[in-house]
């Protein structure tokens, strides 16, 4: 299913402009079925039927993805609940290098029989793509783990919980939104299971347990008089978590202009002040275009980091390997090679890891069975490293993966995934309100918006969804249309400040898209709010 | 066994109806079989091939309802999926939007399956993808590319007798070709049902062409310029439009198609004259789907009428409130075009931008339809007629409704693919004045 075939299933139009990432999906599975998983003894069976087969007809490399993807979506719009999707998908992906070449084919037909043909139907396509061959794989050596598993640390599993209870909530922060002014609120929670056991002709059998979830919503108030609509999307971030993200904390909040969360999140309390903000937001000031300072709440920045850091530090994507869908990148090696490519400014260190607690990258191995790791991006302002998976990390002079390799779902081949990739705090103590005391003429800004830079990564353009003038060290109110353009280099060497590890937050995308066909994934980009000096924004009114 | 005939699909929902004792069930089987190559660096990265079948089924009591799907088909498995959608039915809250299932109607069928199309082997796109880097060689260039087909069905019945049943294919192909200096880009896509249509050779000829003649491009300064969009970067930009002709957002005064003082824009001339969009599912040229989800024969429908808002799609819980006939959602989109050739719209250019294709669309204010984005693959400054030199790339704030109120020319028509959804149109390319460029990008 396409992501604009679901929006259309689930009723949501253009409006539902947070959602325009949607993500590929499985099969609907009825709400009542018990959430159980497969016995790993079994998955051993069908793995090793595959591996055996696939060495039978001349592969020299196998790895197998038997997955168990399970999704629950609840959609609701004011008092209504819309729809209800549960959605299970089961199957098997064979990957296997035969005459130097990739080859990869799956099914969703778990018999050992269908299984051997279609690990053949991999080594027949790897074969084939051996006729077009210049340069043969080369693997960086990974060592089999052996058996080994590996959960997420969550708290309580959103799946076990009633249907009901989180329809519930959904309708009570409709309720709330409608109540604070609002004319309309959709509201969604999204779940994800994946279950996903990985066996390689290394040796590894590796069983793995991963849990997301993400609730939102986006609040919409008309004035049919003028003619005029705001939306005001939900602060909450998509996490790598159990329920319990959805169970405030009253020590996870940060109160100020307005109310933003760190490890537990309010909906209810979100929903109030988004229906009093939207209100407000159509009596703002629109901006006066021109050269402002920045302060950029990590609820915002993680898609500017994201864009522009995540995405050009992807080794495929210098490399060419991207180049008809997603872009290049301007992070060429000789930029990295030269150890001295001056990426941002000496406060910007950016890091990518994969064991991050909470985060939606986080798992214990990826999915060509590397252990996951921790490493420097950026360093002091620095170019010092991409990230990468096993075929491409000799490239690199790397003798080992850095685990970076990701499929959507059993019937997709895996390839090189962004990890959580995160801007590290300031090493001093600096608070967001201490930061907005020395700033003569800026805009706070919480919240993603819209989102677009080019295809090499140079020029950006980003808007939010809460805009705050700053007046000689004040908040001196509300404003609306803004939009900032940069280029990354430009950008990230205007970075003049970056709060402590005490603001430090996650955000992230739950559906980042890449690759043809196009697969999602998710991941999360943590950072401290950070002010950045002198950057272009732009009104964004018109009249049609 | 992912592609059913017509009557194994008709029994195979006829015995899953008859195991549901819920006041309406719908039954819904959609299945798929297909492969994909992808190319990047003159060679084949990844190769594979894909088929699923999936049954859904929807039961409902009074207006509550509940869904469930399965992907396996013995006796047992359609039992238990029936089972567990009327449970969750009676679980569900109700849906004071629930309308009642349609009952039978005749579906005229579009020819949107090509027997050629489903006959494509691993084979047959591994020699695709070999003729296109062999051209990418020749020019001097580095290729990136890929080639899918998808074979198809979908078929719905219910308990009140409804009946649909299609088949379709689809080969898409796109082709981004480079110099090594990383100086020139150029870029093809191509989309058809009919795989003897698709020329990887020639589309791969014009992604070199655009390549070798974008180098070394100058930077011009930003601001409002006369374009020409071919017709692949005019289907990206407009396809965020298609996607909004919606009543209800309208009359909620949460759209552009709202109006001022309340309800939607239709009968409002919101465009230029020359504007005409209309969606035809038996078009020879781009054939789609003659039915909806919700039972409705889809037939010729005219959207923007010489700019003037004639039809916006009624679900058919809107048309009720509304007391207007359903609209149904168009399978495909089509919009009318001139005479002139590209050529013949550069020729009458005194001074503006030839572009190639756009990239990185995203919607910036929902209340006018405002869009961000980039030039991409192939920009180049257009003087007295004639092409001078290629232009650095640009970053783009501009709304589709302003640019159609701007069109200065349209040439003629053609089959295009929309290179986010991968869904076809046919877009004429178009001549736009005042179209607004706000930054520079070094991207090539």
């Amino acid at each position: 299913m396409k992501r604009r075939d679901f929006l259309q299933m689930a009723g949501m139009g253009l409006g539902a402009g947070l959602l325009a990432q949607v993500p590929l999906i499985g099969n609907a599975i009825p709400i009542e079925t018990p959430w159980y998983t497969i016995d790993v003894t079994k998955k051993k069976e069908l793995a090793d039927a595959a591996l055996n087969a696939a060495r039978s007809k001349g592969a020299t490399y196998t790895d197998v993805r038997i997955g168990r993807y399970l999704n629950q979506f609840i959609i609701t719009r004011e008092d209504k609940v819309e729809n209800i999707v549960n959605t299970e998908s089961y199957g098997i992906g064979i990957r296997v290098i035969a005459g130097g070449s990739w080859g990869f084919a799956s099914t969703d037909k778990m018999d050992k029989d269908s299984i051997a043909k279609t690990a053949a139907l991999a080594v027949a396509i790897a074969k084939e793509n051996a006729r077009l061959l210049t340069t043969p794989v080369e693997l960086a050596p990974q060592k089999g783990y052996g058996e080994v598993s590996w959960k997420a640390p969550i708290e309580r599993n959103a799946f076990d919980v009633p249907v009901k209870e989180k329809a519930d909530l959904l309708l009570s922060v409709n309720d709330a939104a409608l109540k604070g002014g609002a004319n309309y609120i959709g509201s969604y929670m999204f779940l994800v299971n994946e279950q996903k056991y990985f066996a390689s002709s290394d040796g590894s059998y590796i069983d793995q347990d991963i849990h997301r979830i993400w609730p939102t919503f986006q609040i919409t108030k008309i004035d049919a008089a003028t003619g005029k609509f705001e939306t005001r999307n939900a602060l909450s971030a998509p996490r790598g978590m159990g329920y319990e993200y959805l169970m405030p904390r009253e020590s996870d909040k940060i109160k100020g202009v307005t109310t933003l969360y760190r490890n537990r999140y309010d909906m209810l309390e979100d929903a109030r002040q988004g229906a009093a903000q939207v209100g407000e937001k159509m009596k703002a000031k629109s901006v006066e275009p021109g050269k402002y300072d920045l302060i950029l709440d990590p609820s915002h920045l993680w898609l500017t980091i994201h864009e522009s850091v995540g995405h050009p530090t992807e080794l495929d994507r210098v490399l060419g390997y991207e180049a008809n869908f997603a872009g290049t990148s301007f992070l060429t090696l000789d930029k990295w090679q030269s150890k001295n490519f001056n990426f941002g400014s000496p406060l910007v260190n950016i890091v990518a890891d994969k064991t991050q607690p909470g985060s939606l990258g986080a798992v214990g191995y990826d999915d060509e069975g590397v252990g996951t790791q921790k490493w420097d991006l950026i360093k002091n302002g620095v170019l010092v490293n991409y990230q990468t998976i096993r075929d491409q990390a000799h490239i690199i002079g790397l003798n080992h993966s850095q685990g970076c390799c990701y499929a959507q779902g059993w019937g997709d081949v895996q390839f090189q995934r962004m990890p959580n990739v995160s801007l590290q705090p300031g090493a001093g103590k600096l608070s967001p309100a201490e930061m907005i005391k020395n700033v003569e003429k800026g805009i706070f800004i919480a919240g993603d918006g819209s989102f677009s830079i080019d295809q090499q990564r140079y020029n950006f353009q980003f808007g939010g969804q809460l805009y705050y003038e700053i007046k000689n060290g004040q908040i001196v109110g509300m404003l609306k249309d803004v939009a900032y353009q940069s280029n990354t280099q430009e950008f990230w060497n205007s970075c003049k400040a970056i709060a402590d590890e005490s603001d430090y937050r996650l955000g992230g995308s739950f559906f980042d898209g890449k690759g043809q066909p196009s697969q999602s994934s998710a991941v999360s980009h943590g950072s401290s709010t950070a002010r950045f000096n002198g950057v272009n924004v732009i009104n964004t009114a018109r009249k049609i | 066994m992912a592609i059913l005939k017509q009557e194994e699909a008709k029994a195979l929902l006829q015995k899953v109806l008859s195991y549901s004792k819920a006041d309406e069930c719908e039954a819904s089987l959609r299945g798929s079989e297909g492969g994909n190559i992808r190319y990047a660096r003159n060679a084949i990265s990844t190769a594979g091939d894909i088929s699923t079948m999936s049954l859904s089924v929807t039961a409902t009591f009074g207006k509550k309802s509940g869904t469930a799907t399965i992907n396996e088909f013995d006796d047992s498995a359609l039992k238990r999926v029936v089972q567990r959608a009327e449970e969750l039915a009676r679980l569900a809250p109700e849906n004071p939007e629930y309308m009642p299932l349609r009952g039978p109607a005749e579906f005229k069928i579009a020819k949107q399956y090509i027997d050629a199309t489903a006959a494509i082997t691993p084979d047959s796109r591994a020699e695709a993808v070999a003729n296109s880097i062999a051209v990418a060689k020749e020019a001097n260039l580095e290729a990136a590319g890929y080639v899918e087909n998808t074979t198809g069905f979908n078929a719905v019945s219910n308990s009140k007798g409804l009946f649909a049943y299609e088949t379709s294919t689809d080969v898409v192909f796109t082709i981004t070709t480079r110099n090594s200096a990383g100086t020139g880009s150029g870029f093809a896509a191509r989309g058809f049902n009919d795989v003897k249509k698709l020329d990887t050779v020639s589309a791969t000829k014009i992604a070199a062409a655009k390549a070798n003649s974008s180098a070394a491009a100058k930077a011009i300064e930003p601001g409002k310029y006369t374009v020409i969009l071919e017709p692949v970067a005019a289907t990206y930009m407009l396809e965020n439009m298609f996607r909004g002709l919606d009543a209800r957002s309208a009359d909620e005064g949460r759209s552009f198609m709202s109006k001022q003082g309340g309800g939607n824009r239709l009968g409002e001339q919101l465009m230029d004259e020359k504007v005409t969009i209309y969606s035809d599912p038996f078009h020879p040229d781009l054939p789609a789907s003659t039915w909806n989800r919700e039972g409705f024969p889809l037939e010729k429908t005219k959207w923007i009428d010489k700019g003037v808002v004639k039809n916006l799609a009624y679900s058919q819980y809107w048309a009720q409130q509304k007391g207007v006939q359903p609209v149904p959602t168009p399978s495909n989109i089509i919009m009318e075009g001139g005479d002139a050739s590209l050529e013949e719209l550069i020729k009458s250019t005194e001074r503006g931008i030839l572009v190639s294709r756009l990239w990185y669309i995203r919607l910036v204010d929902a209340q006018t339809l405002l869009l961000t984005g980039l030039t991409r693959d192939g920009t180049f400054y257009i003087e007295n007629g004639v092409i001078k030199h290629p232009v650095k790339n640009f970053r783009f704030n501009e709304s589709p409704v302003i640019m159609l109120n701007n069109v200065e020319a349209l040439g003629k028509t053609e089959r295009s693919v929309s290179i986010e959804s991968y869904r076809s149109y046919l877009i004429p390319p178009m001549k736009i004045r005042d179209f607004t460029f706000t930054s520079l990008s070094d991207a090539v």
